[in-house]
């Protein structure tokens, strides 16, 4: 991209930017859609998962969200394999917007 | 800070806040178009994404060949456990999709002109070009081989005829042969590769010539699942697998494809069959273009995957260095995502958001013995680093129930993730 503005000009956006990026990674909320493509590589397109892993699509929120939650309490079933590893890296507003998103995926 | 880096930092941030003003007027003004080199895990991932998120954008794939092997899941072939055509895709719904799909070789890049030249002939324009042209071999990292030597004693380290060449070598080799892997120093394409490919030629060997040896000569003095690996050696295949690390002359110096001899500095060993893993760096096209600043990967933004070299130039998967990543297929199509909301950001005249980017890895050590490691990654420093460094890995001394559960989601996975790049 070519940037014909320069000196001050540049470095007042610089700051501005900076300070709205930082804004919004603390005050808004997660962007649940974002969060959810990192899940999707294994749960399948939209939540729809062919095999073993479970689909996600149209659980019942509250249900998904207690499962997470307990991921990351590590007190998910005796047969986790990997989510209760994962899930130690979401914080509680990402496994709300991850309940969310997946909750509200159609079934098929 | 340094001047440079300085300068860098700014313009970068600078770029960051122009975006919203420029973006729509370029958006109506030409209507943006995205070219994609490469149509592997990172490629394909992210045509397939943008495409579903912006039925709209014009979406070009260049990739050389008809069909695409997928190197996860082809030491299963090496194994015996299915065909070929069980890890091979072809891109008719790419093309379905509404990607246009070229077959051709890009051979040069202009981030001014911003087009790409074709090997046929044609240069295609871009306003966004995502380069993921996976690994190249460096052959000249092993004395005596090359192109013509891996005929002899192939790599397999891309996934097609070289497999199957692989393969028909570990089927015609007489009982009581020597398997050896030469596996180099990082980083290289997928690094628990060699170790679950040993376990599987042994799990081949066990059933059909158990009098085989498989040996492992490493450059390096350990290795990623390492305790998994040894483990499940010990357990499923007893005495069959020798691992040789590098401080016991285990790196491969020379081979020699006539007498199928493979050496170490002190050592020369007599292969009935030689996978030779040479030393890699990006894809040819990557560097071609200076992409990689002469270091053999290329660096990116940690967040869109752009280039540190050329803007709206976009690098993912093998042929970068992404932190903490490693180069994996699951890395690839994570960042894919990632650069393909960065562009959607961009071109809607928004900042990316930074995307969660984790990596999670399935080893099978036999057909029903899997383990795995998971990896979070974010945003440190400028790098992608670990967000947990406990804790990454199934856990030594599970129940063979375990080792099935973890074998059935490494089905799955593949099954769903290549249904996102080619389903």
């Amino acid at each position: 991209m070519h940037i014909s503005c320069g000196g001050r000009w540049v470095r007042i956006s610089a700051v501005l930017v900076a300070i709205l990026q930082a804004g919004a990674a603390v005050g808004a909320a997660p962007d649940a859609e974002g969060l959810a493509d990192a899940c999707t590589s294994c749960h399948g397109i939209g939540g729809h998962s062919q095999g073993y892993i479970p689909s996600l699509a149209g659980i019942e929120r509250a249900t998904l969200l207690r499962e997470l939650q307990s991921y990351r309490a590590q007190t998910g079933p005796a047969t986790t394999t990997i989510m209760n590893r994962i899930a130690r890296t979401y914080t509680d507003a990402e496994l709300a917007a991850l309940a969310d998103y997946f909750s509200a995926r159609p079934h098929s | 800070m340094s001047t440079l880096s300085r300068r860098r930092l700014l313009a970068h941030l600078a770029a960051a806040a122009a975006v919203p003003v420029l973006a729509p007027a370029l958006a109506s003004a030409t209507g943006p178009k995205v070219v994609v080199i490469g149509g592997g895990f990172g490629g394909a991932s992210l045509a397939r994404y943008l495409r579903r998120h912006d039925p709209g954008i014009p979406i070009t794939l260049i990739e050389r060949d008809a069909q695409f092997t997928t190197c996860p899941f082809s030491n299963g072939v090496l194994g015996g456990l299915y065909p070929l055509e069980h890890v091979t895709f072809p891109y008719s719904k790419v093309q379905a999709a509404g990607i246009d799909v070229v077959h051709d070789a890009a051979v040069g890049i202009d981030p001014v002109a911003r087009s790409v030249a074709l090997a046929g002939g044609h240069k295609l324009s871009y306003d966004y070009l995502v380069v993921s042209p996976g690994i190249d071999l460096v052959w000249d990292s092993i004395q005596g081989y090359n192109e013509q030597a891996a005929e002899r004693m192939p790599h397999a380290w891309k996934a097609g005829a070289q497999t199957a060449l692989l393969r028909r070598q570990l089927e015609a080799m007489p009982d009581g042969g020597l398997v050896v892997i030469a596996v180099p120093a990082m980083p290289f394409r997928c690094p628990p590769g060699p170790y679950e490919r040993a376990s599987l030629i042994a799990h081949y060997l066990k059933a059909n010539k158990p009098k085989s040896k498989v040996m492992l000569l490493d450059a390096s003095d350990s290795f990623i699942k390492q305790d998994l690996f040894m483990e499940a050696w010990g357990r499923l295949y007893p005495g069959m697998i020798e691992w040789v690390p590098g401080s016991k002359s285990g790196r491969v110096m020379s081979v020699n494809p006539v007498t199928m001899t493979v050496s170490s500095a002190f050592d020369d060993y007599k292969a009935a069959v030689a996978n030779i893993i040479p030393a890699q760096r990006a894809g040819s096209i990557a560097i071609q273009a200076g992409l990689d600043a002469g270091t053999g990967f290329c660096e990116i933004d940690p967040v869109s995957f752009e280039s540190k070299v050329h803007k709206r130039i976009y690098v993912l998967g093998d042929a970068t260095i992404a932190g903490e990543m490693p180069k994996s297929g699951f890395s690839a199509n994570g960042q894919a995502k990632a650069c393909a909301r960065a562009i959607l950001a961009d071109i809607g005249g928004r900042v990316a958001a930074s995307a969660k980017l984790l990596n999670i890895c399935y080893s099978l050590a036999a057909p029903d013995y899997g383990f795995s490691i998971v990896d979070g990654f974010e945003l440190k420093n400028g790098t992608l680093a670990l967000s947990f460094e406990d804790h990454r890995t199934t856990p030594v001394g599970a129940s063979e129930d375990e080792h099935l559960r973890e074998a059935q989601s490494a089905r799955s996975w593949y099954a769903n993730i290549t249904g996102e790049m080619f389903g």
